[in-house]
């Protein structure tokens, strides 16, 4: 086991947890804007809360939430590890005082993994506390279905801001994140990596628009009564 | 051939010893446009002697881009603003006059600062020492051609093996990783059959001193590739990922180092 630790513990195994579990984190976010979809299904949100009410008591998706839960955490939290681990290798302080001009310098995304990681995050917790904290530990009042619950939160202006706010940190964090991954795990190819950026691109642009589309089509729902 | 005197500024970085605290020193230099960057700090060193300052300190040896030895962060790029070249091929014609240049050590918590602009890149031996070579038993000379290389992976290997060692990755990347380096070697050998037999241990030893010298982790944004003078790619930090979890997860070898 002790070579186990000592790769979990090297700087390159960090790596390969931050990669692994921000995969799973990109399938969750596939799985669960492709449900959410199911709140354009009809007016009165009656097959959305049926699929709400699915995913809220079946055991196999109970069981891997937990793990969901677990990896969202644990990215996090290594995430922020290896911030203040690459700031002390750096030195500390302002590291150059010439105008720097990089032929990288347009890569915003990649420079900033851990910025755009913390506005995700918290994003995470106000997502979380308008519905699952309501949904799951609180519980809905009377009457009120989980539908209810978006079309209020979504008829304010500034959650919808918000949300917004946060899928744009989100796909940027996914245009280096999801093909970064691949480099990680030593996966590059001449016939395959052109193939995998363009997936990855797809992902960081259409998941994060998929989700956009619901805090502004009900807002524009709400205005329009 | 027209010779074409310049002024410039130059902004240098002053630092008497590792624990003592530096700062910027301003100085004017005339200097002739076909000189290489080294030979202009030659002409603001006599110019400090005549006036009986302390020199300053920089490191240079082949003075070809072969060597390595400078270093030298110019206008915040490792190397100057020219891709490809070493400070020492860098000329003073892509300078204009009354330009100011800003001259910096390289700046990681591995590569300590020994003097000025001269810093201890020591580590890197280290790394080196860790595992980046052969072992060639005495014997018979073998054939030369006795053991078959395709040419694409030879000219991989070659590429990889252009490396000089200088430390701009390090200096470049935002995280102050060493990953471009020893992918190079371990890329190198990886790919050759004379470097087989010990790809496991060395991917395992190389790294595990690379971690204990400080460096930082990689984020693949790409910058040490494109200010390595050498243009070393970034899939040499992929073909290492992939030795290095395949070390970990499919040999019988641990970190010896």
């Amino acid at each position: 086991m002790k070579w186990l630790i000592s790769f979990l513990t090297s700087s390159l195994g960090k790596k390969v947890v931050m990669s692994l579990t921000g995969l799973f984190l990109c399938s969750f976010l596939l799985v669960h804007m492709i449900g959410n979809l199911k709140l354009f299904a009809d007016s009165d949100g009656h097959k959305f809360n049926e699929y709400a009410e699915f995913m809220a008591h079946n055991p196999l998706i109970k069981s891997v939430s937990y793990g969901l839960y677990f990896f969202i955490l644990l990215h996090a939290f290594q995430g922020f590890l290896i911030y203040f681990t690459n700031r002390a290798a750096v030195g500390g302080g302002k590291r150059y005082s010439g105008k720097q001009v990089s032929p990288t310098e347009a890569r915003i995304a990649s420079r900033n993994m851990a910025a755009l990681g913390t506005l995700i995050l918290a994003f995470l917790l106000l997502h979380m506390g308008q519905f699952w904290l309501k949904a799951k530990i609180i519980g809905l009042a009377d009457g009120v279905t989980l539908f209810d619950e978006v079309k209020i939160a979504f008829s304010q202006e500034w959650v919808v801001i918000a949300y917004l706010l946060g899928l744009v940190a989100l796909s940027l964090h996914l245009l280096h994140g999801f093909q970064s991954a691949f480099q990680t795990l030593g996966l590059t190819h001449p016939k395959y990596t052109p193939l995998v950026k363009m997936l990855g691109y797809a992902f960081s642009i259409l998941v994060p628009l998929g989700f956009a589309s619901m805090p502004v089509y009900f807002y524009v729902m709400h205005i329009n009564g | 051939m027209a010779h074409e005197e310049i002024n410039l500024t130059l902004q240098v970085w002053r630092q008497e010893g590792p624990k003592k605290s530096g700062k910027f020193e301003t100085h004017v230099v005339r200097i002739n446009t076909h000189m290489s960057f080294l030979e202009m700090l030659d002409v603001l060193n006599e110019q400090l002697n005549q006036q009986k300052k302390q020199p300053v300190a920089f490191e240079h040896d082949c003075r070809e881009g072969i060597c390595g030895s400078c270093s030298l962060v110019i206008n915040g790029r490792p190397h100057g603003p020219m891709q490809g070249t070493t400070t020492c091929q860098l000329h003073m014609r892509h300078f204009n006059d009354g330009d100011t240049i800003w001259i910096e050590p390289y700046r990681a918590k591995a590569f300590p600062i020994i003097k000025d602009l001269v810093v201890d890149r020591s580590a890197f031996d280290r790394i080196i020492q860790a595992g980046g070579y052969v072992s060639v038993n005495t014997g018979g000379v073998p054939d030369g051609n006795a053991i078959p290389i395709e040419l694409n992976t030879a000219k991989r290997a070659f590429e990889a093996a252009t490396c000089i060692g200088c430390g701009a990755c390090v200096a470049a990347c935002p995280n102050a990783s060493a990953m471009l380096f020893t992918s190079a070697k371990v890329s190198q050998l990886a790919l050759l059959p004379q470097g087989r037999p010990e790809s496991k241990q060395r991917v395992l030893n190389m790294i595990s001193v690379m971690d204990k010298e400080g460096f930082g982790l990689c984020s693949n944004i790409g910058a040490c590739e494109a200010e390595c003078p050498k243009g070393i790619s970034l899939e040499n930090i992929a073909l290492m990922n992939r030795e290095y979890i395949s070390a970990n997860f499919a040999s019988r070898r641990v970190p010896t180092k």
